[in-house]
């Protein structure tokens, strides 16, 4: 499976995402840099951590204009595996590829932690092999991560079975303990906690490797 | 007719006699420009002329040291061809007039110093201190200084990408007016691919290179120069304003410019901005720089060649490329998005030649400038000392009490509030945080990892100066023996008051000196740091408070935690319970929190002794035989337990045979110990017997309380969850008038 991880100016878990997609998890990763629009015919494009354009406006409100994010939305529209991490979460809600948005932390100080999380759905490439009793081990990192929308979408995304993930310990105040959602076509999730850096015992924790072996295993190209 | 009167060579912060020395090196006045120019690169900050005769003294050597002081951070080799930049620098006043940016630049100038050598900033810690948070006048200011130099490290480490991954924050009256924030950076590269601050090539050009350059940071002493502030119209805050996304893009561009071959040498503009990256640049190759200012890009309009040479502006670097090659140069920035402008060319005549369109505005010699600062060999008599020797009376009624006081100190306290707001795990290298002994990152490229200890005790170095010094190089070194690395190489960071008092200067001697013992005993070579002078307030100076980062390198393995894993393992006090008296008590917490008084001397250290402990410790944590290990340091052994036990709320029986008095026993701070606790007890004491350290098993882990008894007496007898939910909400609970100021 080839992953493209794209490369913003101020994207700072870039090298992260490649090293857990290409030696942690031994598949291809290819960074795309945000000024380009080829896709280098990647299976699944990531949105990584960091500060995208220095986000000193709001999270992600300048990356939606980039380049590549027309192309990204137009692989989306195709059915294309988009998965944004932290500030790729905070890129893909301003851009429209996900609702609601992420707004401060409660408490308004950036939490850096581990935290659990339980699967709230099976039925996406990205959760597909994770059993729904399962508990994941992984950290965030993030002053905006406070997931936010009005009634009538958080009622639509249960309603859809949208929601990606829950915080078992909720960090940041995060509506219905929202901690990762889904699209509508269910090809696009964005999620607060980093699973690429948790995918070797060195770090402390192996359990964003079942997001990543769930992309491998519904991707019909995988080298398995 | 010279347009320099006394008055403003006084304003400068320069003496008369420095004056005349500036007119001998000229060969004739200077304009107001270079005067300038001088009194930056003359300053204490930058020559290190009350201290520079006395670092000489300072081990500055090794097998592993690629680079030593002199350059922007030092350099070791860590072997497979790989090296380590890294260097600790303090941002002390500016963070008490402006605590978020003060701190937030702070951190960019470290990470700064470490990229400009081609190094990727791969950790960052710090060391602060502040005034109490209760205190009766200061505490709301205190508590307003920690959380915006908190805020300040969270954002631009942060954004720029480099985790935190530990350091250390204690609290003392004496930082009342003076707090000190002391970041430490470390970068890794390939040895071959080392750049360094020459301006190498004659005819070369020389290239300005990201952001541009304001009025902010203007040097303090030019805000009193008459022709300055007509100019000006208003005085701007001598703070500057750090931009992280900046420095992120600036880092990035660098790193590319450099592998492109096309960069013959590059420094970043720190203190004292332009004036210092060009005459230093010029000075280290022997070469000079011959460039105009019209070119440089700047924010505002109407700045004037003294305001453009000292501007302070952030995130800038200077750059000379091989002649021919600069468009390489100019290519990658130009892609990052960043300015980068050529403003002049490397010369073979060794003078700094500062144009103004054209018309030559400064010219000195760089080797004089950058060099030949005057050194001075400031009277020392003896360190000021302001407690007294004996011991006060002092008997406990509540040892288990005695504990929770400490549980509840600001120094001894859980300080995740702080460090959760620290992305420390960016990067993916850090195999262990913030809250531990040492801090470790992972070199991804090789099968090695780095291991860090930064520590600092103003109240021993108040008490005795040298023998401080040589018990910081000893806890750090025993901290990294506790991971399972050893030392390799140190940077210092000597935070002291005002130098031209003799008994200040006497602690900055000793503290020097021992030292240097020290890091020579345990191979561990200064390779750069930093000397921050001048921090008092009205009179008061702070505690002579040395810091010190040490560096050492172990396999890529997962350490032994400091907190118990299992029940029934046992403990074992490596190093013994050690010596001690009422007189060595007086530096320790438990005079401060508990008997709130400081008296005596620090504790004694025996260096042989100390290292024959760690030899044993690193050999039995690299076999695996240490399930968990953790220093004894502030607390001393009560302490070490209580820590012990609060990751995962497992407990200990502790019996002791010992014939000291319980206060003694539990809570004195003697060094060369280490608490081990193990299920291979018998390979464990054959290691300590084969390197002649005692190894009493002082207990077992388990249960839900810590008891501890000596010779058939209870001592103390708490229950984890109590001791830790104490320690756990102290520090928040202490910061919670906060919101109120």
């Amino acid at each position: 499976m080839r992953f493209g991880v794209v490369v913003f100016p101020g994207s700072n878990c870039d090298h992260d995402a490649w090293y857990a997609t290409s030696r942690n998890l031994g598949q291809s990763a290819e960074f795309l840099w945000h000024q380009d629009t080829n896709l280098k015919g990647c299976d699944c494009v990531i949105l990584p951590g960091g500060f995208s354009y220095g986000d000193y406006l709001r999270c992600g409100a300048i990356a939606r204009f980039s380049p590549i994010m027309a192309a990204v939305k137009r692989f989306a529209a195709d059915g294309g595996l988009v998965f944004g991490i932290c500030n790729g979460f905070q890129i893909l809600t301003e851009c429209g590829l996900l609702p609601g948005m992420l707004v401060r932390n409660r408490g308004l100080r950036f939490i850096c932690r581990e935290v659990r999380l339980t699967p709230a759905t099976r039925n996406s490439a990205f959760t597909c092999d994770i059993p729904l009793d399962a508990e994941l081990r992984m950290p965030i990192a993030h002053g905006e991560g406070c997931y936010t929308a009005d009634e009538r979408t958080l009622d639509q995304l249960a309603a859809e079975d949208r929601i990606a993930f829950r915080y078992i310990e909720n960090p940041n105040g995060s509506m219905r303990d929202i901690a990762g959602i889904l699209s509508a076509e269910r090809n696009v999730l964005g999620m607060m906690p980093h699973p690429e850096r948790a995918t070797e015992p060195l770090v402390g924790s192996t359990d964003g490797l079942a997001i990543f072996r769930s992309l491998v295993s519904a991707c019909p190209v995988a080298t398995r | 007719m010279s347009e320099i009167t006394p008055e403003i060579v006084q304003s400068h912060q320069l003496t008369l006699d420095e004056y005349q020395r500036i007119v001998a090196i000229l060969g004739r006045e200077p304009n107001l420009t270079e005067l300038g120019i001088f009194s930056v690169m003359w300053s204490e900050h930058c020559s290190y002329k009350s201290s520079r005769i006395h670092l000489k003294k300072l081990p500055t050597h090794g097998p592993r040291v690629v680079q030593g002081p002199g350059e922007n951070a030092g350099i070791l080799d860590i072997g497979d061809g790989w090296c380590i930049a890294f260097k600790i620098e303090s941002h002390n006043h500016p963070s008490f007039i402006e605590p978020f940016q003060g701190a937030a630049t702070g951190v960019g100038g470290i990470l700064r110093d470490i990229f400009t050598m081609g190094a990727r900033p791969i950790a960052v810690m710090d060391a602060l201190r502040f005034g109490p948070l209760d205190d009766a006048a200061a505490g709301p200011r205190n508590r307003r200084i920690l959380s915006g130099v908190v805020g300040g490290i969270a954002h631009y480490g942060n954004c720029f990408g480099v985790p935190t991954v530990g350091g250390e924050c204690v609290f003392e009256p004496s930082y009342n007016g003076n707090p000190l924030i002391n970041v430490f950076a470390l970068g890794v590269f390939k040895r071959d691919q080392i750049f360094y601050g020459k301006a190498t090539g004659v005819g070369n050009p020389v290239i300005y290179v990201g952001a541009k350059t304001g009025r902010d940071g203007i040097h303090g002493a030019s805000m009193a120069s008459a022709e300055f502030t007509e100019e000006s119209k208003q005085k701007r805050p001598n703070v500057q304003v750090g931009d992280p996304f900046m420095e992120k893009l600036l880092l990035e561009a660098c790193l590319d410019a450099m592998a492109t071959g096309a960069v013959a040498g590059i420094q970043d503009m720190g203190a004292a901005g332009l004036t210092c990256s060009t005459c230093e640049m010029g000075s280290r190759a022997g070469t000079g720089i011959d460039f105009d200012l019209a070119h440089v890009p700047q924010r505002e309009i109407g700045m004037t060649p003294y305001e453009i040479m000292l501007s302070e502006s952030q995130e800038r670097m200077l750059l000379v490329a091989h002649a021919g090659r600069e468009n390489e140069v100019l290519d990658v920035f130009k892609r990052w998005g960043l300015d980068a402008v050529i403003i002049g060319r490397v010369t073979g005549d060794g003078m700094l030649r500062v144009r103004n369109h054209d018309a030559i505005v400064a010219e000195i010699p760089s080797r004089q400038l950058a060099d030949e600062a005057p050194l001075y060999n400031r009277p020392y008599t003896e360190p000021l000392r302001t407690a007294p020797v004996a011991a006060p009376a002092f008997v406990s009624n509540d040892l288990t009490g005695d504990l929770l006081t400490l549980a509840a100190s600001g120094d001894l306290c859980d300080k995740s509030w702080i460090w959760e707001q620290y992305d420390y795990t960016v990067r993916t290298n850090t195999i262990a945080g913030p809250g531990l002994d040492a801090a470790i990152v992972r070199v991804k490229e090789t099968d090695t990892s780095i291991a860090m200890s930064l520590d600092g005790n103003g109240r021993y170095s108040l008490l005795d100066s040298r023998e401080a010094a040589k018990l910081l190089v000893a806890e750090c070194c025993r901290n990294l023996a506790c991971v399972g690395a050893l030392p390799i190489g140190t940077t210092n960071c000597l935070n002291f008051g005002n130098p031209e008092r003799p008994e200040i200067m006497a602690q900055l001697v000793a503290t020097i000196e021992g030292m240097a013992e020290a890091c020579a005993f345990f191979d561990a070579p200064i390779t750069g740091g930093n000397v921050s002078l001048y921090n008092e307030t009205l009179g008061d100076p702070v505690f002579p408070s040395p810091v010190l980062g040490i560096v050492g390198v172990m396999q890529t393995v997962l350490p032994p935690g400091i907190a118990f894993r299992c029940d029934g393992r046992d403990i074992v006090l490596i190093g013994g319970i050690g010596a001690a008296d009422e007189t060595r008590m007086g530096g320790t917490q438990y005079a401060k929190q508990v008997l709130q008084q400081m008296w005596g001397l620090p504790p004694k250290i025996d260096l042989e002794f100390e290292k024959r402990v760690h030899e044993a410790v690193r050999e039995i944590v690299i076999a695996g035989l240490a399930e968990t290990a953790h220093d004894l340091s502030d607390g001393g052994l009560a302490w070490a337990l209580a820590e012990s036990t609060f990751k995962a709320g497992i407990g200990a029986t502790i019996a002791l045979d010992s014939g000291l008095r319980p206060e003694l026993l539990l809570f004195h701070e003697g060094p060369s110990r280490v608490l081990v606790s193990t299920s291979e007890l018998s390979r464990v004491i054959e290691i300590c017997e084969r390197h002649r350290v005692p190894a009493p098993v002082i207990g077992r882990t388990g249960s839900a309380r810590l008891r501890i008894e000596n010779r058939g007496d209870l001592l103390i007898d708490a229950r984890v969850s109590e001791v830790k939910g104490i320690w756990s909400t102290a520090l928040e609970s202490a910061l919670h008038a906060e919101t109120h100021v």
